[in-house]
């Protein structure tokens, strides 16, 4: 049987870890809230951002755009592959998840695989693995700029023009609600059809004839890279919040477990008092009959 | 007619104003309402637009101008209000840019220079023009 400074010692341990977890709930928490302000406030920019595109889209012939190709996969074609990642554990089955999407692709997928890494985890657990990578980003959650989506898009883009790769592909944890995130594959390169196709906008705006400065060609080719840039951006701002989210309910449930647990332990501490007590009575009693 | 100003992180002017002024690619335009529909790439430049007597000024970078005739949409890859602009930081990068174009070296990235140097000037540019104002 423990004695009673040993579970006085265990409950207070208890008691410490359960401040730490509120604490990175509430952090979390306030962190959510401001990865929540940032998603809506990126919003404008990617509505405009496909109005204009499709605008634009119904008047070039969109086919011609190196982008917007669709190349034939052969079997020796490469997919570069983009998980994103947190730079952080403690998140519950965050990391677990989008990684193990971000495997099952490489491994079920016909073709060869290379692979860009967004965030610590998945730097880590790829790269021990032996798994092809291209690039990797580590440390941009911490204060994420629209920057770092660039250069991420930059190195997609370069590496699908150059014919290195024939088909980009993202994937990343989308931030449903605070309760549930869901693992998204994306199709960043080529740029789907269905996005830049004017038959999905609404008629009204399209029906306009523009002036084009310069040319609707040289506009086409400065906004499909700032598109792809912009979809990269919105899958790490995702990310970004599901983090947080993912986090806060971890931290939430273990604050709750450690509760329980202080609970049970209490209870067992006060058991093992009453029988110290209850022992010494009887030995007293006993004394006093011998006597 | 409504000007609404978006860079990739946020929204920044969403308002009714009577007159803008846009560095477009090919130089800078001014739009009033009734303007024929236009699509414009944007420059490194200031763009402005007045409400009633007043003006206001946004430094901008690259983007896409989207204008009608009730409205126009500057879609910015940088966006700066003149009271966010640092001007200490924008007079470093502008004497930087200046001594890369002075002494050229091998493989000096020239337009990259240029366009830092255009970026700190436009800066600089709209933040005295506030404070003159103020």
């Amino acid at each position: 049987m423990p004695s009673l400074i040993d579970l006085r010692r265990r409950i207070r341990a208890v008691k410490n870890t359960q401040q730490i977890t509120k604490a990175m709930k509430m952090v979390a928490a306030s962190k959510l809230r401001r990865a929540q302000d940032r998603i809506l406030s990126a919003r404008p920019y990617a509505v405009q951002m496909q109005r204009v595109l499709r605008s634009v889209a119904a008047r070039v012939d969109p086919s011609i755009h190196p982008l917007l190709t669709s190349r034939e996969l052969r079997p020796d074609s490469k997919t570069l592959v983009i998980v994103v990642t947190a730079d952080k554990g403690l998140c519950g089955s965050f990391n677990t998840n989008v990684i193990k999407a971000g495997a099952h692709y490489v491994l079920d997928s016909a073709n060869p695989c290379t692979l860009g890494l967004v965030g610590r985890k998945g730097r880590d657990f790829f790269g021990r693995r032996g798994f092809e990578v291209l690039f990797d980003q580590i440390g941009i959650f911490q204060k994420l700029r629209y920057e770092d989506a660039r250069v991420i898009a930059r190195d997609s883009i370069d590496a699908f023009v150059s014919g290195k790769v024939d088909r980009v592909v993202l994937i990343y944890n989308e931030f449903k609600s605070v309760i549930s995130q869901k693992v998204v594959v994306d199709q960043l390169l080529p740029v789907a059809r269905a996005d830049v196709d004017s038959a999905s906008a609404p008629a009204a705006g399209d029906q306009i004839d523009y002036l084009y400065e310069p040319s609707p060609q040289g506009i086409f080719d400065e906004l499909l890279p700032r598109y792809v840039e912009a979809q990269v951006y919105r899958a790490l701002l995702e990310s970004n919040a599901a983090f947080f989210a993912a986090q806060m309910t971890a931290m939430d449930t273990a604050t709750k477990n450690s509760a329980d647990m202080i609970g049970s332990l209490t209870l067992y501490m006060n058991k093992v008092r009453q029988a110290a007590i209850t022992r010494e009575i009887i030995e007293v009693v006993s004394g006093a009959e011998a006597l | 007619m409504q000007l609404q100003v978006v860079s990739a992180d946020r929204s920044l002017v969403n308002e009714q104003v009577d007159e803008v002024g846009i560095p477009g690619a090919e130089g800078y335009f001014g739009v009033l309402p009734g303007h024929t529909p236009l699509l414009s790439t944007l420059q490194v430049g200031t763009l402005w637009y007045r409400q009633g007597q007043e003006t206001h000024y946004l430094a901008i970078a690259f983007g896409f101008a989207e204008v009608q005739p009730d409205r126009v949409t500057i879609l910015a890859q940088i966006a700066e209000k003149p009271d966010e602009i640092d001007v200490a930081r924008a007079e470093a990068a502008k004497k930087r840019a200046e001594e890369r174009l002075a002494a050229p070296v091998m493989d000096m990235d020239f337009e990259r220079a240029r366009i830092a140097l255009m970026k700190s000037l436009v800066r600089l540019q709209v933040a005295s023009r506030a404070r003159i104002r103020s």
